[in-house]
């Protein structure tokens, strides 16, 4: 037959949880029967989701009042952030960001405060603790996804049952990098899941026009990938195929792609206004979405949650939030030695010099030119 | 790869030397792995790295598909999580699409994460011409890297040298691209000693010594340099300084040299205008203006693209330029 189909290939949506708190409760467990999620699970979830929506809202005003940078809120893709963070496993597995999956550094052992001092300018926002597995927020777009790539690569090298997790949105799947990792993860067969946030929109411009791809998911088939598409607003979709994704790589299975349908109900950062590119009709669409109120519908639906419970939650997080931001506030001001310091292992000769002298003389290149050396000294 | 006796006698080029070193860190370190295009099965495309995929096995020779910003961008992957990748990047030519992964995550790492991530990579490039390559295989972008505070820069040219300082680069806790000079791949032969030794990152040598001008230069030039060095009257005495590493920069042993002789030339094949001798050019000034007798002199590359080989010996310093300037700088 001189030509034949060579190459078919689909990609299966995901929805367990629909925006009316409506459970599917046959796709809601695993093959054996078990709910993917036990109600002590979810509550647990729906608190910490509520308590992240807090943090960002005041971010958002540290923001506005002067207190902090730039700050790109998090808000309406906690439960895709909540959803895979929790099928990582803590201390195990390796979180590799891009920076609007707050909940899910938090959810591995990232103090909530070291997000604001890194919008605060503050390079020790970046100073990860020893034991928390994950790298700094990477503000390039798609840069880090090779990170994880070499990351999880390190792992089957040694023979680790990890995995690394690297979250990226739609934008990101246009650069190079995306496809230079999703290649080397496959070739390699490296334990990588790469979660795409599909917000729809990379700051002004809408997915439709940043690919012609009627999917980001089906981009993972070019590269002999598993993939799927979930409603990334709701938690139970998002965490089983995370799960499925994340053991099916500890179990020597290679990379997945996830694609989370979500949507950025925030402007992309506080220095930017969606109302000059965004239609409000769709805003107002997607707010109906919310992945906190469906699962907040969910809850009370099964008589696990009450008015009198939200209230409580929402006075818990009030002071939670306070000592975030004290914590974020009240550290030290950073020593500029620190930037020498933090160079190289070692401070080179040139640069010792530099951190000697030039703060407080121009002639700190050459203090030890012979008649210059005593007015270096004097200023 | 294993030392014949006939090697032996006539010595190691300087991709012998640094297979040697491969080998030797490879063996010493599990945690160095070697990534690459066609440096597995291939041995590479300049054959440094023959031989090293049967002994270690491609799960730690990899040839990788051909992609620059991949192989860097997984290297620092893999440096993160505690391996020593040893990249190779084909020619500096192709540096390019590995730059953004080389300057801006690798060598900023340590800085932004306050010292909880670092990146000890070597990456291995092929640099400079004179080997009648084709286009985008003959630059010497050395003074780039330089330029990027993080990563240091090291260039040397002799297989001994060569040794010596790819152990140290593989050692070293901090990026480090590690230019190989492609015209003294299989040019020079000298003896190396088989057992491995460190050469300090960041230690220029004096080749010879000389009271009445120093030849400042690193990479191939060192070569031409020497030439012209023999072509001056015996009664000039010039100190040659063979850089070896860009960055950190040898001050004392730059500084020691310009002050004894005030007179200096600085040769690279690097075009000329933000070149690393108007670095060396301007921290002379800095530290030896009273001692100078001469401008400080610059025999470079032209601020013109790197031209197809039919041209390229008009283009790379060569012995005559050089003595001719050696003369100008003696007669100022």
């Amino acid at each position: 037959m001189p030509q034949k189909t060579v190459y078919t290939a689909s990609v299966d949506y995901l929805q367990i949880l629909d925006e009316h708190g409506k459970l599917d409760d046959k796709l809601a467990r695993t093959e054996s029967g078990k709910p993917t999620l036990a109600d002590e699970e979810v509550l647990e979830l729906y608190q910490f989701m509520v308590k992240c929506r807090a943090l960002d809202e005041v971010a958002f005003k540290l923001q506005r009042s002067g207190r902090m940078g730039t700050y790109p809120q998090n808000k309406g893709q906690e439960a895709a952030a909540i959803g895979s963070g929790y099928a990582a496993k803590r201390g195990v597995d390796f979180l590799v960001p891009c920076y609007r999956e707050n909940a899910a550094l938090f959810m591995h052992g990232l103090p909530m405060h070291y997000v604001l001092l890194h919008w605060m300018g503050d390079e020790r926002g970046n100073q990860i603790p020893k034991g928390v597995c994950q790298t700094p927020l990477c503000i390039p777009i798609g840069t880090q996804m090779l990170h994880a790539v070499g990351i999880a690569w390190a792992f089957k090298m040694r023979q680790e049952e990890r995995v690394a997790i690297t979250y990226f949105g739609d934008g990101a799947t246009s650069e190079g990098d995306f496809h230079e990792a999703m290649n080397f993860a496959s070739v390699f067969q490296v334990p990588c899941v790469f979660f795409c946030q599909n917000n729809h929109w990379a700051i002004s411009v809408p997915r439709e026009s940043q690919m012609a791809s009627e999917t980001v998911a089906q981009k993972a088939l070019a590269y002999g990938m598993p993939t799927i598409q979930v409603d990334g607003n709701d938690l139970f979709a998002v965490h089983k195929a995370s799960k499925e994704a994340i053991e099916r790589a500890r179990a020597g299975g290679g990379p997945s792609f996830i694609e989370a349908v979500t949507y950025r109900l925030a402007d992309h950062t506080t220095a930017d206004d969606a109302r000059r590119y965004r239609d409000a009709t769709e805003l107002e669409m997607w707010q109906g979405k919310d992945p906190l109120i469906r699962l907040r519908k969910y809850l009370e639906g099964k008589n696990l949650w009450s008015n009198e419970k939200q209230s409580a939650l929402d006075d818990a997080a009030k002071p939670l939030v306070v000592e975030v931001v004290k914590a974020a506030e009240g550290i030290e001001a950073p020593a500029l030695d620190d930037i020498f310091d933090y160079t190289f292992a070692e401070l080179p000769r040139e640069l010792e010099l530099q951190k000697r002298t030039l703060r407080t003389s121009s002639l700190g290149q050459n203090p030890d030119q012979a008649g210059l050396q005593a007015q270096a000294e004097h200023v | 790869m294993p030392r014949t006796d006939q090697i032996n006698q006539k010595g190691l080029t300087l991709v012998d030397a640094i297979n040697e070193a491969l080998v030797q860190e490879m063996e010493r370190d599990p945690r160095v792995v070697i990534l690459g295009e066609d440096v597995g099965l291939n041995g590479g495309v300049f054959r440094v790295t023959e031989g090293l995929q049967a002994k270690f096995g491609a799960g730690r020779v990899i040839d990788t598909p051909l992609a620059e910003s991949g192989i860097m961008g997984t290297a620092v992957g893999l440096a993160m999580a505690g391996m020593r990748p040893v990249p190779e990047i084909q020619f500096e030519g192709f540096l390019g699409p590995a730059y953004d992964q080389l300057v801006n995550h690798a060598a900023r790492y340590r800085t932004r994460s306050r010292g909880a991530i670092t990146i000890p990579l070597t990456v291995r490039v092929p640099v400079g011409g004179g080997i009648h390559a084709p286009e985008l295989h003959s630059d010497s972008p050395e003074a780039i890297y330089a330029h990027h505070p993080g990563i240091k820069v090291v260039m040397p040219c002799t297989p001994y040298d060569a040794k010596g300082l790819l152990a140290s680069a593989i050692r070293d806790p901090d990026p480090v691209i590690f230019f190989e000079p492609k015209r003294v791949y299989r040019s020079y032969r000298e003896q190396v000693p088989e057992e491995e030794y460190l050469i300090p990152i960041g230690e220029a040598k004096v080749v010879s010594e000389g009271t009445d001008l120093t030849v400042i230069t690193w990479g191939a030039s060192v070569f031409q340099c020497l030439e012209a060095l023999d072509k001056l009257p015996e009664d000039v005495s010039v100190e040659l300084i063979d850089m070896r590493t860009i960055y950190p920069i040898d001050l004392d042993t730059i500084v020691n040299s310009v002050q004894k002789t005030g007179r200096c030339v600085i040769v690279h094949e690097a075009p000329k205008t933000s070149g690393f001798g108007a670095e060396i050019s301007s921290l002379i000034q800095e530290h030896c203006f009273l001692q100078l007798e001469a401008p400080v002199q610059r025999v470079a590359g032209f601020d013109t693209v790197m031209p197809y080989y039919k041209l390229e010996l008009e283009y790379l310093p060569d012995a005559t330029r050089i003595e001719e300037a050696v003369t100008q700088c003696l007669a100022y």
